[in-house]
């Protein structure tokens, strides 16, 4: 039990570090970056914080305590999925909308310019 | 490229890498309807579409990246729109659509008063145009859509569309972007619009393949099936209360109405202002 809690220490500390990281870098956002920033200390803090996570597994009638370990930073981890799954959605919305509406405008200036009689440079 | 008078007409043309067929198309649909502008819906082709398109006499909208069909007949629906055209009439690109039905789509879109026409394979006979699988999944799809758009439709999947401003208004802004021409009927029904089918040839594509493999069929009506469930459930009361109000009815909803603070308030900006006093 403590060697699985001291192996998902290290990797919320890994992946906190990597976070920190890439923003750094500008690789994410900062916006992005707070949903696992609160998903690696959360599994940080439940993994340094043994009685907590035994009193959950009492109270939730999970068998055991690594179980409700990772059944908690699976949840977590499910939540921020559905997120990203939105902010796509969004994301694919608006570029088609702004593929289109480049498209017209494209349209619009060669048909404005069709009309325009050519002039010859003095 | 402008709209003509009140029946103004666009054929959209969407295309993507159908440079073998899109100048038949083109040509023959100039033939069917002359004077009709033609516009060809570019999906970023790879190929020679768009000169061939402009080479056989039609307008191109070119995307910039490659959307499906879903976004790339919408630009085409928005374009329409923008422009002030009354009713577009898309034909697809690879030629299996016969353009000499276009002028009694048109027709039906003038006289039925029905906000969208759908050239139909089926409309008349069972005829199999399609591949055994590809027939079961309309078939699928006629038992699927008959209790909610209240009417059968026999070719659900026809890409062969007429719609008319109103239709082209709502399109312009909402239209499915994947596998389009099922869930735009439910689109349609939450608005309460009609369609009418109008019998169509079909002809046996003569270039490239089908988008739709028998395994991305599957995907398809797993696609269509929830987006069909998610049209539905967007189900919009505003647009299906159009029932006139009995007299009764008209009296209670303005007691209501003037009893609530913004009913009164509205009362009040209504109420003719008094002199100033001592005036």
């Amino acid at each position: 039990m403590d060697r699985l809690l001291n192996v998902t220490t290290v990797l919320s500390i890994f992946l906190l570090i990597m976070v920190l990281v890439s923003v750094r870098r500008a690789h994410i956002r900062v916006e992005y970056s707070v949903s696992w920033l609160l998903a690696s200390a959360a599994m940080l803090i439940l993994s340094r914080a043994r009685p907590v996570l035994e009193y959950i597994t009492r109270h939730a009638g999970i068998p055991d305590t690594p179980l409700t370990l990772f059944l908690i930073a699976g949840s977590i981890f499910l939540i921020m999925f559905f997120r990203f799954s939105v902010i796509i959605s969004h994301l694919r919305d608006d570029n088609v909308a702004l593929a289109q509406r480049v498209a017209i405008l494209e349209f619009q200036i060669r048909s404005i310019s069709q009309t325009i009689p050519e002039t010859t440079p003095r | 490229m402008h709209p003509t008078g009140d029946d103004s007409l666009l054929i959209i043309v969407p295309a993507y890498n159908e440079e073998a067929a899109v100048g038949d198309v083109v040509r023959s649909v100039r033939q069917s309807v002359p004077g009709v502008p033609v516009l060809v819906l570019d999906d970023c082709s790879g190929d020679a579409t768009v000169g061939v398109a402009r080479a056989a006499g039609a307008e191109v909208l070119s995307l910039p990246h490659h959307l499906g069909l879903g976004g790339c007949v919408q630009a085409g629906y928005k374009l329409a729109h923008e422009l002030g055209f009354r009713n577009v009439i898309r034909v697809d690109g690879d030629g299996q659509h016969d353009p000499r039905d276009i002028p009694r789509i048109f027709e039906k879109l003038k006289t039925s008063g029905c906000e969208m026409v759908i050239g139909s394979r089926f409309a008349e006979t069972d005829a199999m145009y399609t591949s055994r699988l590809r027939s079961l999944g309309i078939r699928f799809f006629r038992a699927v859509l008959r209790p909610i758009l209240g009417k059968p439709v026999h070719d659900p999947t026809s890409g062969f569309v007429g719609v008319n401003h109103k239709a082209l208004e709502v399109f312009s802004r909402s239209f499915p972007l994947t596998y389009p021409e099922i869930e735009a009927l439910v689109v349609l029904q939450r608005r309460r619009f009609r369609f009418e089918e109008v019998p169509c040839k079909m002809r046996p594509r003569t270039t490239g393949r089908s988008s739709i493999t028998p395994w991305k069929s599957l995907y398809y009506i797993a696609h269509v099936l929830l987006g069909v469930f998610v049209n539905v459930l967007k189900y919009d009361r505003r647009y299906h209360s159009a029932r006139p109000k009995s007299p009764g009815e008209q009296a209670a909803s303005a007691l209501r109405s003037a009893n609530s603070p913004l009913g009164r308030a509205q009362a009040q900006a209504r109420a003719p202002v008094p002199p100033p006093a001592g005036g």
